[in-house]
């Protein structure tokens, strides 16, 4: 079986220039370095990391929003046509995009039923009248009532809004959903309510997510499987709760120990020295031996290939086995 | 429009308190209220007591006293707090300056020795930096550094991390922990994050629409909590260990501050509701000597 959404040696570079212009040098600035992965339909991948690891820039690749220096993405088998062309248009209908603020997302100036309407116009699928029943038997697929039809998202809370960009992004029957950070902006009483919607719909239509969140638990808690990104490379992809529980990673550990929780009393937290480093620096050998406090000497030197451990799950840290 | 609907709250010397609840529930308000930030347009009543002297009312020279000196506040976004266009070093002299009367060499070395405090590297060079040469991280640690200058009692800490990235946050709190540990000086931890208060505070108090629904100490709220909200948040957390459960969400919304119900403002979304909860807003009631709840059926 092919998985709906293939990514082989995914990568974007960037030339920046570091320092004030014009006496900065030229730089290069590896944003995504070699992403690999497989989404099946109706299965969930988490996406991991801190800001500037790549996980949104990786998330525009697979939508083709940004073009790819290096790698292939595939969507059914078919190789992601140039943005903008014909065929790249009628593939996006299979593919929508979820961000983290829904105001953002949303026109202040059209009413909620019209911005729902809105892809059926643009793909030219259906009379008015069609448009405007399936619209509304989709306001009440994501939990809103018909007379949300002729609100602005300025009326309507920020729950409601996140509901109703889920309903844009479903109009045209997606087979994949790319969610950026779909529940951060909300509140914490509100995010279950949208994470547990997220769920009825894969349920139900079969849909499949590029989850990216840098809320575990949340992660945790809709995915089918998780990959950790440090600074453009996946680090650890594995079952999720297998890779929270017992991480393989020293990076996926830190992690995991940093969030803060009620049973920390039982805990040991590992402190990482330092913060991320800039892309454009990127540590020599492995990425994160500068922060890792197993680094040997051959992770100053050698950078880690992501392979598979005795458990299934993938790696990339040479002394995986030592210190899980 | 009102905001604040009579907080009462005490923070004992060296205790630490963390305040919880969700975006509008006045959880930052209640400290800009008290040290007298809201500017001239807001109303405050009640009483702001710091060691038996009332700060409502309080003329402004006076309370610029207090503020720093006694109780410090540090906030969300560190680099918007900071001045971008003065040196870190040259920030700290101010606070050092105002606070503790320290000029010259005094000020630099006292303003490298916070730096050294929280653990800035390098601290001599970093006192010539910009703030935008740091990173978000960085620039937080200078905001510690900088309430730490006038030696406060007590440190307001409104959302410290929230802007920051897991692993950076995990070092902040610590360093809060740490300096609370070897200093004595009492904390404020407000947050939205349930786990974040847990980890750092003694004592929670939650807040919803303008009113504390519940007040106990940290170990309550997670076992025992007795506050339909407050058990609420909990089932709306999932957890990172243990078998995945379906997550049960608080039905509705948070309502508007000018559009509160008449009764207990958390009663439209409450599935332990009966008739007298729309009624009257509950009072606070003990259930032990340190737990108070605000709710007739708790």
């Amino acid at each position: 079986m092919t998985a709906l959404l293939e990514v082989s040696n995914l990568s974007r570079v960037y030339e920046v220039r570091r320092g004030a212009w014009p006496f900065g040098r030229q730089a290069t600035l590896h944003a995504v370095d070699g992403v690999s992965f497989e989404l099946p339909a109706g299965r969930t991948l988490g996406l991991v990391g801190e800001s500037g690891c790549g996980k949104t820039t990786t998330a525009k690749l697979v939508l083709g929003l940004v073009p790819v220096t290096g790698g292939e993405v595939r969507i059914g088998g078919e190789s992601l046509p140039a943005a903008g062309t014909p065929s790249w248009r009628a593939l996006r209908r299979r593919m929508q995009m979820v961000y983290q603020d829904p105001l953002g997302a949303l026109d202040r100036r059209l009413s909620v039923g019209r911005q729902v309407m809105e892809p059926l116009a643009i793909h030219d699928i259906g009379k008015p009248a069609e448009r405007l029943d399936k619209a509304l038997a989709m306001l009440d697929a994501v939990g809103l009532a018909q007379h949300h039809f002729d609100r602005f998202p300025h009326e309507l809370s920020g729950g409601q809004r996140q509901r109703i960009v889920l309903a844009r992004a479903l109009m045209l029957d997606p087979q994949l959903l790319v969610c950026d950070e779909p529940i951060s902006a909300l509140d914490v009483s509100i995010q279950a309510q949208v994470v547990n919607l997220l769920l009825a719909l894969q349920q139900k239509l079969g849909l499949a997510y590029l989850f990216i969140s840098h809320d575990l638990r949340m992660v945790r808690q809709v995915s089918h499987e998780v990959a950790v990104m440090y600074l453009g490379r996946i680090v650890e992809q594995g079952d999720p709760d297998r890779l929270f529980a017992t991480p393989a990673h020293p990076y996926t550990q830190a992690l995991v120990s940093a969030i803060p929780t009620h049973a920390r009393a039982k805990r040991q937290r590992v402190v990482l020295p330092g913060e991320p480093p800039n892309p454009v620096d990127r540590p020599a050998g492995c990425a994160f031996h500068p922060r890792c406090r197993h680094a040997t000497t051959r992770c100053r030197v050698e950078a880690p290939a992501l392979r598979i451990l005795a458990d299934g799950r993938r790696a990339a840290c040479h002394n995986a086995e030592q210190i899980a | 429009m009102r905001a604040l609907h009579g907080i009462d709250l005490e923070v004992r010397r060296g205790e630490a308190l963390g305040l919880v609840g969700e975006s509008g529930c006045g959880k930052s308000v209640t400290w800009l209220a008290a040290l007298g930030l809201l500017g001239s347009r807001a109303r405050v009543g009640g009483a702001v007591r710091l060691e038996g002297r009332d700060l409502v009312g309080t003329p402004v020279a006076e309370l610029e006293r207090v503020r720093g000196r006694h109780i410090a506040m540090i906030f969300q976004d560190p680099s918007s707090s900071l001045n971008p266009v003065h040196r870190i070093g040259r920030q700290l002299g101010e606070a050092l300056k105002l606070h503790r009367g320290l000029d010259g060499g005094a000020a630099e070395a006292e303003a490298r020795r916070l730096l050294d405090r929280v653990h800035i590297a390098d601290a001599q060079r970093r006192l010539g930096d910009y703030p935008h040469e740091l990173s978000g991280g960085m620039n937080q640690r200078v905001m510690i550094a900088m309430a730490l200058a006038g030696q406060p009692d007590l440190l307001v800490a409104d959302e410290p991390t929230t802007a920051l990235d897991a692993t950076v946050q995990a070092q902040i709190l610590e360093l809060l922990g740490e300096i609370r540990r070897d200093s004595g000086m009492a904390l404020v931890l407000i947050s939205h994050d349930l786990g974040v208060v847990a980890e750092n505070t003694d004592r929670v108090c939650v807040m919803y629409a303008g009113r504390i629904v519940e007040d106990a100490p940290i170990d309550t709220v997670f076992e025992a909590p007795a506050h339909p909200y407050t058990k609420g948040l909990l089932a709306a957390l999932p957890e990172l260990d243990g078998a995945r459960r379906v997550l049960t969400p608080i039905a509705g919304v948070v309502p508007e501050p000018w559009n509160l119900p008449k009764g207990c403002s958390f009663a439209p979304r409450c599935d332990r509701r009966v008739d007298a909860c729309e009624a009257a807003p509950p009072l606070p009631t003990l259930r032990e000597a340190d737990h108070r709840v605000a709710c007739i059926r708790a």
